[in-house]
């Protein structure tokens, strides 16, 4: 018999201090005392004494030691949680990315490993980790938040849970030493915990966790784990992403996936390169290109690359075929001069030639203004 | 999104601001705790709140509570100091006057006083001890705002009558979400309603936090969508795009129109029905004056953080619209941050609004 698939709670906040760890604690204490078998697969004590206080009498699974280039490290010992079998995992610090030599590169996969073998998981995570809210977060911060979570792993929560503190309150509590020690606690004032930041932020946690509330209590949405993108979803739109080599297309991917998501559409990526000269792009074009397609992929977007000479012909051909009601494209830099004869905009091209297709033209938010 | 404008304040514009943080620090400050149905534990974390406070030596007094309260909230009780009310229950706003806390605690926010109390709202108490300096913690749930009730009671299919008005939580210092995690349809609905409302108070204390500090920029925090309509335009399929959008990323829509001289009288038939059903839809709608129709739609949606315009674009392109920048052209390079979406018009781009 295969076991039920365990499920999944996201503890959600919108900076370090605000109580995910705490909360997540709480939780497997009040399990505990109902009797369930709860175990701490990875706890980041980060020296705050309440919330070490919280860990008493719940069960730790002690973590793995890798060595890597000379040094040790400490990460969860999946392969031991899956042989003790408890009924609940607590398993902090969700978007970590693992030491190379982990069996598998994020600990948000481990956490799917977990409930693949029928185990609860209770997890936390700060919303500047959401992948499609990469570009914004970068805006507003101006951190580039590297360790991310797929849009569609949160979407495989079955409960997301906020937890609030008032940036104000948060601020208190950084400077009373609560949150990190002094040195670290300096630092951190130089990038996220600024209060305009911070509200931001936090504004952006409560608009996703309202999103999340909204698509678990529609019953028409697929959830993303089981159904890709080439099923049947709810919504009537279908987007098609154009990806190039330029660095503006994460942006436009992320975007789109985010508008995707929320539209409840279709989604698929599409590469436009003639066939001929595939081969003869040069070798960082073709590598950039090639991440991009699998960048899309990680998304769970539906890639396909087209060989043809003229992109606007081939996109608009493929969005036709397809069903498509909206392309999203990367918004060119501005020209100073347009003289007679210059080449036309891809986008005018595609607008163009895009008879009954909306066109989506997304704003460049991979290069940071001054 | 920072988009920082270093331009030098006028003498208005510094007077304005002085006065406002004069006010900022003539007034206590107003801090809220929102649940989305009672039994969540508001009013504890409330009195937990205030507790912490006295711990770390604020003069903290409960100037008013529910009638019925958990053992949970009653052990905390006894750790504070609390005023009695006033025996027709209203709290006694003279007395917590002339003791003079720093913080008190005001829960059941949206109790209606008896008829002979100077206030007719215990939130209008709260109002007066607001503006002469003292702070206060209080504690309300979803159904007790004034502008949201009639959507709770056509989930729930029960009225609540005390009310509290969202501009009190709209002018609070600081909100604070109890959230929880529900299977149930009803209050999962009124979960997100919470959040939103959350978001918005949030939004709202970002925006006076730049403003306070002189700061002119905004953050992309949600979307803001403006529609631009012509009277030529699909202007049916637009707006209700628009408004789908905005509703699934629970942001803000907007249509204009940029006004042109002389409109014939069927053109200016059709705007009308369009602009009426913008207004329909729920939209801002604002009729711009500008020279330019690129350069007024750009400045308004500058202004008003629009994340993403919506436009339509005439296939009629010959030769000369090749060759010079058409408005299309020039609104997606001119844009900036903001996202562009281009919806096809005439007869080619006619499709049924579903």
């Amino acid at each position: 018999m295969v076991a039920a698939e365990g499920k999944l709670k996201v503890i959600l906040g919108y900076a370090a201090g605000v109580g995910k760890t705490f909360r997540m604690l709480e939780e497997g204490q009040t399990l505990k005392a109902e009797g369930c078998d709860v175990v701490i697969g990875y706890f980041e004590p980060h020296g705050r004494q309440d919330t070490i206080a919280k860990t008493e009498g719940l069960e730790t699974v002690p973590r793995r030691i890798i060595e890597y280039r000379e040094r040790t490290f400490e990460e969860m010992d999946t392969p031991a949680i899956l042989v003790r079998r408890p009924r609940v995992c607590l398993v902090d610090e969700f978007p970590h990315t693992n030491v190379p030599g982990s069996e598998r590169a994020k600990r948000w996969e481990d956490v799917l490993a977990l409930l693949d073998a029928g185990i609860d998981v209770i997890t936390t995570m700060n919303i500047q980790h959401l992948e499609s809210l990469n570009d914004q977060v970068r805006e507003i911060s101006g951190v580039q938040v590297r360790e991310t979570v797929p849009d569609w792993v949160l979407k495989r929560a079955d409960e997301i849970v906020f937890v609030d503190l008032t940036p104000g309150a948060l601020l208190n509590r950084l400077d009373r030493g609560v949150v990190y020690a002094p040195e670290k606690a300096h630092r951190a004032k130089e990038n996220f915990f600024k209060e305009p930041t911070l509200a931001a932020l936090r504004e952006m946690a409560l608009r996703q966790t309202a999103h999340e509330v909204d698509l678990r209590m529609t019953p028409s949405a697929p959830r993303e784990g089981e159904a890709r993108s080439d099923s049947a979803s709810s919504g009537d739109e279908r987007i098609l992403i154009h990806v190039t080599d330029s660095p503006s297309a994460v942006g436009l991917i992320r975007r789109g996936r985010r508008v995707a998501n929320f539209l409840r559409a279709d989604c698929f990526a599409v590469a436009v390169v003639p066939g001929p000269r595939r081969a003869a792009l040069p070798g960082d074009q073709r590598e950039a290109l090639q991440r991009h397609l699998d960048f899309a992929r990680k998304l769970h977007i539906d890639t396909r690359v087209l060989d043809a000479e003229d992109a606007a012909d081939a996109l608009v051909a493929f969005a036709h075929t397809n069903g498509i009601t909206q392309i999203f494209l990367s918004k060119p830099r501005k020209p100073n001069f347009r003289f007679f004869g210059t080449k036309q905009l891809l986008a005018m091209q595609v607008i163009r030639a895009a008879r009954d297709i909306q066109v989506t033209v997304v704003a460049d938010r991979q290069t940071p203004r001054t | 999104m920072p988009d920082s404008d270093k331009r030098r304040p006028s003498p208005e514009e510094l007077l304005r601001r002085v006065q406002a943080e004069e006010d900022f620090a003539r007034r206590g400050r107003l801090k809220v705790f929102l649940g989305y149905e009672s039994g969540m534990g508001v009013s504890y974390r409330m009195l937990d709140e205030g507790r912490r406070r006295m711990q770390r030596g604020q003069d903290v007094v409960v100037g008013a509570l529910q009638a019925s309260r958990d053992e949970a909230v009653t052990g905390l009780l006894r750790e504070m100091e609390v005023l009695s009310m006033l025996p027709n229950g209203a709290p006694d706003v003279d007395a917590i006057r002339r003791r003079r806390p720093s913080v008190c605690l005001i829960d059941g926010l949206a109790s209606r006083n008896a008829a002979d109390s100077r206030n007719e709202h215990r939130w209008q108490d709260a109002e007066e001890l607001l503006d002469v300096g003292i702070s206060i913690l209080t504690a309300i749930n979803l159904q007790h705002i004034a502008e949201k009730q009639e959507q709770v009671a056509a989930i729930l299919g029960r009225q609540v009558d005390e009310a509290v008005p969202e501009g009190f939580l709209m002018r609070a210092d600081d909100i604070e979400v109890v959230d929880s995690p529900t299977l149930d349809p009803e209050l999962s609905e009124l979960r997100e309603i919470a959040l939103v409302l959350a978001a918005e108070v949030v939004d709202a204390q970002l925006v006076e936090y730049l403003k306070r500090h002189g700061l002119d920029q905004t953050y992309g925090t949600h979307e803001r969508i403006l529609v631009c309509i012509t009277p030529r335009s699909n202007a049916a399929l637009m707006i209700d795009r628009g408004r789908r959008q905005a509703d699934r990323f629970h942001g803000d829509l907007f249509v204009v129109f940029v006004e042109q001289s002389a409109l014939s009288y069927a053109d200016q038939a059709m705007l009308d029905k369009n602009l009426d059903a913008a207004r329909q839809a729920g939209a801002k709608v604002e009729v711009l004056q500008g020279e330019d129709a690129v350069d007024t739609i750009l400045q308004f949606a500058r202004r008003e953080a629009i994340t993403q315009i919506f436009v339509g674009h005439s296939q009629r392109a010959g030769f000369w619209h090749r060759l010079w920048p058409n408005p299309v052209e020039r609104l997606i390079l001119e844009s900036g941050g903001i996202d562009v979406r281009v919806f096809p018009q005439g007869e080619t781009g006619k499709q049924a609004v579903r």
